[in-house]
């Protein structure tokens, strides 16, 4: 690993790791069970972030608050929203990437938490339901919308539903029915609540507008 | 699931660096290696996350070629205007494929290396796989075999490759550069998968340590006048039962050139030369069309529950080629 950080401000950038990192953890890394572990390095090696039984340090935001926490390098995002972060708004249906109950917005981009490994995260930001809601804590219009238009039964789906729509009207994929359709065939509703779904969508992206 | 290593690579160099010294996993979007892990059926104890490695992340436009770094994520490059314009069946075949925050999250490169959605090999020891156990037996040749190939089987296995952008590269005749202990490399990505044979867990040509970092596609008439037809058991977000990669170059109603390839019927992505051969000079109509589709399916090898995909996938490729045609005349 270089002394130095490449300059430009890209995607490289965000997601090194700090230096002071990198020494602690390879500082760990040299505990008896480990000790031959050093010599392998080649100079121009990237430093493991975590070893194998180890916590490494990820931080970034979740709902604009600066996150900086302890995880397993086998967790997922959600489960690290979920069980540490106690975010409990989005849900494990399927925890393989099937259901979209787990969608949240990496970098204004919805994703499946449960297929992404919460170390991914590092210098990224978060956007769960919990931070929809607007400064004066008044409802997004897309949650409103789904109120409005009864767009759920039992609501397990329904967080996962609403990430998925708002970045489904902020992608421009909501101009038609069918439209709406496609771009949220991600999220599977057992309810079968789709038909109010479609029409909390259509409202809301007239409401969403401006953004 | 085991526990691993986990690091990030920022350069080419350091990925050959650590590849070198340790020989770690790469992972990119993970939505295939870490939901294999979580169902213990991939066991890495080393990865290194190659999502940080700049300038691999681009699409370029040349006169006769597109050219995509392997970390281009599936979502941009379904919506870039130059793949839409210049070769629409890669759009397509991309844009149909899992959902929006899966193609958000999900590279190229990581794509055409997916591993097959065969449900022995998917839940675990219960059941023989020869893919996940090496020499444990095949249980979808005596078992529920709906969603296996009729092309490119064996004795050891007949698991359908599953991804749809690899069928759609294969049509146009793209290739791949690789980069690990070979040095820099080109392939075709006709030739990046291999047959099962009596090695079903051996994939394609790559070596561990190799890895991809551009796919290259030419693109002309041929590529303009494409689309991807695929066909599945719900309306979106499904795998094919069957899809149709085509591309035409028309000329005052005659093929010229046409390029037939399928997916969700095949052990890997399945061109057919001799349904194209058989276009080649005619006028194409839907009845030519249709003949074209049948003759498509000529070898295919069904089991017990999927010859209906026969029938489906003629009706497939002959709508596919209408499709191509009309785009071809609005040129
Ligand atoms: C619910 C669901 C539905 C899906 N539906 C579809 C569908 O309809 N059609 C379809 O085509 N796909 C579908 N997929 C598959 C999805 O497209 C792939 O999982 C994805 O494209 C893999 O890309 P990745 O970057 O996440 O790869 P990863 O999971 O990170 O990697 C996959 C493999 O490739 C290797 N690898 C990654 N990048 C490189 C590289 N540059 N060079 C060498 N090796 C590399 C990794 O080591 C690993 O073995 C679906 C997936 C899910 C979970
Ligand atoms: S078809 Fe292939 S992947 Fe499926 S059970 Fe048989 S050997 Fe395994
Ligand atoms: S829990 Fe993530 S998609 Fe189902
Ligand atoms: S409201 Fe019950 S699953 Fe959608």
């Amino acid at each position: 690993m270089s002394e130095q950080d490449p300059s430009p401000r890209d995607r490289s950038n965000d997601l090194a790791i700090s230096r002071r990192d990198a020494l602690r953890i390879s500082a760990a890394a040299t505990g008896a069970s480990l000790a031959g572990f050093g010599k392998t390095m080649a100079a121009a090696q990237p430093m493991p972030v975590a070893l194998p039984g180890m916590s490494l340090t990820v931080h970034f935001q979740v709902n604009g608050n600066h996150i900086e926490t302890l995880v397993d390098p086998r967790a997922s995002l959600l489960d690290v929203l979920r069980e540490q972060l106690a975010l409990t708004g989005a849900k494990k249906g399927c925890d393989h990437g099937q259901c979209g109950a787990c969608t949240v917005h990496v970098d204004g981009r919805r994703v499946a938490s449960c297929l992404t490994l919460a170390a991914k995260v590092e210098g990224r930001q978060v956007l769960t339901i919990e931070g929809l809601s607007l400064e004066d804590g008044s409802l997004h219009p897309m949650q409103q919308a789904f109120i409005d238009h009864d767009a759920l039964q039992c609501g397990y789906c329904t967080p996962g539903q609403i990430m998925a729509a708002v970045a489904c009207v902020q992608e421009g994929h909501a101009s038609s029915d069918a439209e709406i359709r496609e771009y949220m065939s991600g999220n599977i509703c057992r309810c079968g609540a789709y038909v109010g779904i479609v029409a909390a969508i259509r409202d809301a992206a007239v409401t969403m507008g401006g953004d | 699931m085991q526990t691993f290593t986990y690091s990030r690579a920022r350069s080419i160099n350091e990925l050959r660096a650590v590849q070198a010294a340790t020989g770690d996993r790469i992972l990119a979007g993970g939505t295939t290696l870490y939901d294999l892990m979580k169902l213990r059926i991939e066991t890495p104890d080393r990865l290194v996350d190659v999502t940080g490695i700049a300038g691999l992340d681009e699409i370029i436009s040349h006169p006769d070629e597109l050219v995509f770094g392997a970390l281009v994520t599936m979502s941009d490059a379904a919506a870039h205007p130059a793949v839409l314009q210049r070769a629409p069946v890669l759009a397509e075949a991309l844009s149909k494929a899992a959902s929006q925050q899966l193609r958000n999250m999900a590279t190229l490169g990581g794509n055409l290396l997916q591993r097959t959605r065969c449900a022995y090999f998917r839940n675990g020891t219960e059941y023989p796989c020869n893919k996940r156990t090496p020499g444990s037996g095949c249980a979808a040749l005596e078992g529920l075999d709906r969603g296996h190939a009729l092309f490119g089987g064996s004795g050891s296995c007949i698991a359908v490759y599953p991804g749809d952008w690899a069928v759609a590269l294969v049509a146009l005749d793209a290739v791949v550069d690789v980069r690990g202990s070979r040095g820099t490399h080109t392939i075709d990505v006709a030739s990046l998968h291999r047959l099962p044979g009596d090695t079903p867990h051996v994939e394609t040509v790559l070596e561990p340590d190799e890895m991809i970092l551009n796919i290259r596609v030419p693109v002309g008439r041929l590529a303009q006048a494409s689309t991807y037809h695929k066909i599945r058991d719900r309306e979106s977000y499904a795998f094919a039962l069957v899809s149709a990669a085509v591309a035409l170059e028309l000329e005052e109603g005659f093929v010229r050139q046409a390029r037939i390839a399928l997916g969700g019927v095949a052990t890997r992505p399945w061109r057919v030369p001799a349904a194209e051969a058989g276009l080649t000079g005619r006028r194409l109509d839907r009845a030519t069309a249709l003949e074209v589709g049948r003759m498509t399916f000529a070898d295919a090898r069904p089991g017990r529950h999927n010859g209906f995909k026969i029938a489906l996938g003629a009706e497939a490729v002959a709508d596919a080629l209408m499709i191509a045609a009309q785009r071809s005349e609005n040129r």
